[in-house]
């Protein structure tokens, strides 16, 4: 029993990251139905970003809380511009092109991205600084740390200001708007380039807190971590019904607690022929599963001619 | 009155079909301007020319003292020409207040800092946006629906919702595409006295209508394309006894037969008939 609260603890905190993470995909998806495949890069920017800034200041003796937020503040407009710019430079010119000319173009600017990374902060996995004090808290027989806690308070306070932000706001009715009609948007005056980036820039303002968070939360982070995570959070997406918010945070929170218990049992279920080391293929096993039995997702209404 | 918007030459060719050819009218500020012309005339493709959904291959239009050329949809509807469709497209899934405020954008700014650091600015905005929406709501008649999403609407509402967003916009010139499309009698002579209230609050009103009594009764002056040719121009009365208009709608001699079956007539219009005579 401590084992199963444990690992709902622990798959509720990794989901929360993947849930903030998939609501990038899912809304660039939802307005111009292009799977984004370099939003995994966007979190490893936030997230190595965040470390050199984190890097620099603790040296000063600022109080740790401060020197996180500071990493984050910082990371958050380095985020947004790089998907600023990937968008304005790589899909808007493909806007009308086949699908799939924009999606090969996403693995493109992904990889690129990966060795930028890679050329400024070195191939090896960096410590990320454990600056803030850990305290454990026991619930039930199982722990949860002050890091947990704050990730899932920081990830819901998020998502319910995307939430806020798209269904209560100006710009969020545009981008509704947009996402369903996107000439008939035009023609009433909104400026569908700038909604489109505006769309990009936030699902990238959102995806720096997750880098931070991902990195504080496993204490290390590297070029490629952007990869797998971000295969992870658009198995999330599809698994919530991509192009719908609810959906995102639901397949992510999912996710999370699929991982995280497929994990802690595969062991005893497999006779230990299996160990938690095959912990990353139970993003990939729910993906099949959804393909094959529930293709929009569980909120998604239908998928249509959308690949 | 002034002239609102003059176009010179329009010319538009798809593949082998020249949709328009050298069309020229000028429209008046403050009138209603009929556009008739049998299915396929061009008529729609001169709204989409006129809004930027299309480049024209050729021709100018010039619009409140300035040339439209080279403008995106959004700028032109910045210039202040609005436009409905003839095939509702509303934002299904936007409640009817929401595809109003959509309206609201071009004449409004704050953007996207503003929306996620909801600055004082970005509030009192939003809050001005909603309130003129709702108010355009109740001038079309639909206040009571303002928290209906837009696809749960009858058809009449519909249409007078995309009427109402377009307003939004506050167009110089209202464009709509056959507003009267599949709407009865009633709904018609509501349209009626929304259209004639729109004009009669100073806004330029273009009209496509194939319900001829509507567009005749309706409209100060009426432009006639056929083939992508205008045939005539004119007030109503004039018009409908133009022989080439006569012959467009019914045909002469032996391409009478194939065009009746081509194009049916026209409400109100019977073979042996001018156009809107019935009334």
């Amino acid at each position: 029993m401590e084992i199963f609260l444990q690992q709902v603890i622990n798959g509720l905190t990794l989901g929360c990251v993947y849930a903030v993470v998939a609501l990038g995909y899912t809304m660039v998806y939802g307005i111009i139905q292009l799977i984004n495949f370099a939003h995994g890069e966007v979190v490893m920017i936030g997230a190595m970003v965040a470390f050199s800034v984190i890097g620099v200041l603790m040296k000063t003796g600022m109080p740790p809380l401060l020197v996180v937020a500071a990493g984050t503040v910082v990371a958050v407009p380095a985020c947004m511009a790089t998907a600023w710019l990937m968008e304005r430079v790589a899909y808007r010119p493909l806007r009308n092109a086949p699908r799939l000319a924009p999606l090969i173009t996403a693995i493109g600017i992904s990889i690129i991205l990966q060795h930028v990374a890679m050329m400024i902060w070195g191939r090896s996995p960096i410590a990320f600084p454990q600056i803030v004090k850990t305290h454990t808290f026991e619930i039930g027989g199982a722990l949860i740390t002050n890091v947990q806690i704050a990730i899932i308070v920081i990830s819901f306070t998020l998502m319910g200001a995307l939430m806020f932000l798209v269904y209560r706001t100006k710009l969020g009715v545009a981008m509704r708007a947009t996402s369903q009609r996107q000439d008939v948007a035009g023609l009433m005056g909104i400026d569908i380039n700038r909604v489109i980036s505006a769309t990009f820039v936030i699902g990238a303002a959102l995806a720096a807190v997750a880098g931070v968070m991902i990195g504080s939360y496993y204490g290390q982070t590297q070029y490629t971590m952007g990869e797998l995570l971000g295969l992870k959070a658009f198995c999330a997406a599809v698994l919530g019904g991509i192009g719908n918010l609810a959906g995102a945070v639901l397949g992510g929170v999912l996710m999370g607690l699929v991982e995280a218990l497929g994990t802690g049992y595969i062991g005893d279920l497999t006779n230990n022929w299996f160990g938690s080391n095959y912990r990353d293929v139970f993003a990939f096993i729910v993906l099949i599963l959804v393909l094959v039995f529930r293709p929009s997702g569980l909120l998604g209404e239908r998928v249509g001619d959308r690949a | 009155m002034s002239v609102l918007l003059s176009a010179t030459r329009i010319s538009k060719r798809f593949g082998g079909v020249q949709a328009l050819s050298d069309v020229e009218f000028s429209i008046r500020r403050g009138e209603i301007y009929g556009l008739i012309g049998p299915n396929g005339a061009g008529k729609t493709t001169l709204f989409n020319v006129l809004t930027s959904v299309y480049a024209a291959d050729d021709g100018r239009f010039e619009f409140d003292g300035a040339p439209l050329s080279g403008l995106k949809p959004h700028q032109v509807a910045a210039r202040g020409i609005a436009r409905t469709f003839q095939n509702i497209r509303l934002f299904a899934n936007l409640t009817a207040i929401e595809n109003v405020m959509i309206g609201r954008h071009v004449r409004t700014r704050a953007g996207v800092f503003g929306a996620m650091l909801r600055t004082r600015a970005t509030r009192a905005e939003e809050a001005a946006i909603e309130a003129r929406a709702a108010a355009l709501l109740d001038y079309v008649g639909l206040a009571a629906r303002a928290d209906d999403l837009a696809r749960q609407l009858p058809y009449g509402e519909q249409r007078r919702l995309e009427i109402a967003r377009a307003l939004a916009t506050e167009p110089l010139l209202l464009a709509l595409d056959e507003p009267a499309a599949g709407m009865n009698a009633t709904e018609t002579s509501d349209l009626r006295r929304l259209i004639e209230r729109i004009r009669g609050d100073g806004i330029t009103v273009l009209l496509i209508e194939h319900d001829m009594k509507l567009v005749m009764g309706l409209s100060d002056r009426v432009l006639v394309l056929d083939y992508g040719r205008r045939i005539a121009e004119g007030p109503p009365a004039q018009v409908r006894t133009d022989p080439k208009v006569i012959e467009a709608y019914l045909g002469t001699g032996a391409t009478s037969a194939t065009r009746a079956h081509a194009e049916p007539a026209p409400a109100g219009a019977r073979p042996g008939a001018v156009p809107g005579a019935a009334n």
